[in-house]
C-alpha cells in the first residue's frame, strides 16, 4: 500500500489515477498517524516551496514524515516540488526543507541570449547516472514531462540518480537509501512514468 | 529542448467535442472520452481542454465531467473555461488537472497572482486572443486585459509580469482555417517573452506546426490538425508518431 501525502498542495488526483491504472494499492491521506505508519510514501507538490513547507507544518505532518522516513526508513518518493522539499533549503523561500537529502534548491539559470525558457516546461529525455534503484531497469531512452522553475543541487553527487540537459547538466532524480525524488511528473509521463511508479511500487 | 505539440479540445455545455471556425460556427467532432482515450494511446505531449461555453454562460468548471476526463489522462492536462477563483483550481488539481487556463479572467491580476503563488507560475496559463491578419494591425480581443492593453506583445508582457508562466497566443482570424498559423504574430511576441509561448489558431497539417515552432513558439497547439483530415474535414484523430516528432524537433535545431 502506497500512502500519498495529501496536504492540499499537489497533484494527488493524477498520482492516484495512475497508481489505480497500474493496479498498485494506494490511498491519499492527510492523517499524521496514517503517514507515520505508512509502508511506502509518495510526497507530491506543486507551487511554492515556502507555502508547501508551511502547510506541512500547519497540518502537523512533518513529525509523522520524519517517523516514517528517518526512523522506520520506509521508501519515500518526492515528486516535482515534493522532491525539492526533500532538500535542506530553497532559494525560492526562507523555510527549511525536510533535509532528507543533503541538497539545496536553486532557480534554473539559462545562458544569456539563450532560447531556453524558464519555467522549463516540456518533455525531456533523462540520463540515468547508473546509481540507485529507480532507474536501474531502464534501457531504452526514457522521456518525462517537466514543469518547474527550480532544480535540486546535491552536495554529494552520489545521491544523483538521473540528470537532464537544460543549459547545463542538471539533477532531475535523487536517491539516498530509502529516499527517492524525481523532478519530473511520472504521473503525467505516459508509459515512462508508469515504469517509474511501477519500479517504486515494487521496491521492498 | 523538445518542443511540444498540443491537441486542443473544445467542449460545449452539452459535454460534446466541437470545433469552431473564426470563433463562430461549430462542427460536432465526437465524444470527448473517446477522443481523449485515442490521444492517450498516441502518447501526446500534452492536452488542453477548453470549455467554450462556461464563461459566456456565467458557469463554472464542470468538475464531474473533468474528473472523469482526467482519470485516464496520463499526459499533462490544461483546462480553461469559467475559472474565476483559486479554490476552483484546487478542485481541478484534485481531479488530476495541473494547468489552469485563464481567458478573460487573466485581466484579474489578483487572480493571476493568487494562482501563481498557490500553484506556481508554471500552472498559470493565459490565453490571449488576437484578431487581425495580413497587413492589418493585430489587436487583443479581450480588452479587459490589464488596463486595456491591445497590443499583443504589450498584453503578454503584462501577463508575464503578473506571474503567468505560459501564454497561449491565439489567432481568432485563423481559428479553424487550417491554412497555417499567423507567423507574423508569433514572431512579434514569442522571442520577446521569457515564458513559453504556445501558438494556436490556423494549423491544418504537420508543416504548419513546424512553421510555428521555427517562428519561436515553444509549443504548437491545434484544435483542427489532430481531429480533421482532408478538404472535407473528415473526423480522424491523428498525431505525429514519435519518429515524426523526433525528425520535426531535429529540423528545428
Amino acid at each position: 500500500m502506497i500512502t500519498v501525502v495529501d496536504y492540499g498542495v499537489g497533484n494527488v488526483g493524477a498520482i492516484l489515477n495512475m497508481l489505480d491504472y497500474l493496479g498498485i494499492d494506494a490511498e491519499a491521506s492527510s492523517d499524521g498517524q496514517q503517514i507515520a505508519s505508512a509502508s511506502k510514501l509518495i510526497l507530491p507538490g506543486v507551487g511554492a516551496f515556502d507555502k508547501a513547507m508551511l502547510t506541512l507544518r500547519e497540518r502537523r505532518l512533518i513529525d509523522p514524515l520524519n517517523t516514517a522516513v528517518l526512523e522506520r526508513r520506509v521508501p519515500v518518493l518526492g515528486v516535482c516540488l515534493g522532491m525539492q522539499l526533500l532538500a535542506r533549503c530553497s532559494e525560492e523561500g526562507q523555510e527549511q526543507g525536510l533535509g532528507y537529502v543533503d541538497a539545496e534548491v536553486v532557480r534554473i539559470t539559462v545562458p544569456p541570449g539563450s532560447a531556453l525558457k524558464v519555467p522549463h516546461i516540456g518533455w525531456m529525455e533523462v540520463n540515468p547516472t547508473g546509481r540507485g534503484r529507480l532507474f536501474a531497469a531502464t534501457q531504452a531512452p526514457e522521456r518525462f514531462y517537466f514543469d518547474h522553475s527550480y532544480h535540486v543541487v546535491c552536495t554529494d553527487q552520489e545521491d544523483v540518480s538521473a540528470t537532464f540537459s537544460y543549459g547545463a547538466e542538471l539533477c532531475c532524480a535523487v536517491e539516498r537509501a530509502n529516499v527517492f525524488g524525481v523532478q519530473f511528473h511520472p504521473e503525467k509521463s505516459h508509459r515512462f512514468g508508469m515504469r517509474v511508479l511501477n519500479t517504486f511500487g515494487q521496491l521492498t | 529542448m523538445r518542443k511540444r505539440i498540443i491537441p486542443v479540445l473544445l467542449v460545449d455545455h452539452h459535454r460534446r467535442l466541437v470545433k469552431t471556425i473564426g470563433f463562430g460556427p461549430r462542427t460536432y467532432v465526437g465524444d470527448p472520452f473517446n477522443v481523449i482515450r485515442l490521444f492517450n494511446e498516441k502518447e501526446v505531449d500534452e492536452i488542453c481542454v477548453l470549455d467554450i461555453d462556461a464563461s459566456a454562460q456565467g458557469g463554472r468548471p464542470d468538475l464531474g465531467f473533468l474528473r472523469e476526463l482526467a482519470s485516464e489522462c496520463f499526459m499533462p492536462m490544461a483546462y480553461g473555461g469559467g475559472i474565476t477563483a483559486a479554490q476552483q483550481c484546487e478542485e481541478l488539481n484534485r481531479a488530476g488537472i495541473e494547468k489552469f487556463v485563464l481567458g478573460r479572467s487573466a485581466a484579474n491580476t489578483a487572480l493571476v497572482q493568487d494562482l501563481a503563488r498557490t500553484f506556481g507560475s508554471q500552472a498559470t496559463v493565459a490565453c490571449v486572443d488576437v484578431t487581425g491578419s495580413g497587413d492589418a494591425p493585430r489587436r487583443v480581443v479581450q480588452t479587459g486585459h490589464h488596463s486595456g492593453a491591445i497590443d499583443p506583445l504589450d498584453c503578454c508582457r503584462r501577463l508575464e509580469d503578473a506571474g503567468v508562466g505560459e501564454i497561449i497566443l491565439q489567432s481568432v482570424d485563423r481559428d479553424g482555417a487550417r491554412t497555417g498559423y499567423d507567423l507574423e504574430l508569433i514572431r512579434s511576441v514569442a522571442p520577446n517573452l521569457s515564458v513559453p509561448t504556445v501558438a494556436l489558431g490556423g494549423a491544418g497539417e504537420a508543416i504548419h506546426l513546424a512553421q510555428a515552432l521555427r517562428a519561436g513558439a515553444s509549443a504548437a497547439a491545434s484544435g483542427s490538425a489532430f481531429v480533421f483530415i482532408g478538404r472535407l474535414r473528415a473526423v480522424l484523430v491523428n498525431y505525429p508518431s514519435m519518429l515524426q516528432m523526433d525528425s520535426l524537433n531535429a529540423s528545428l535545431s
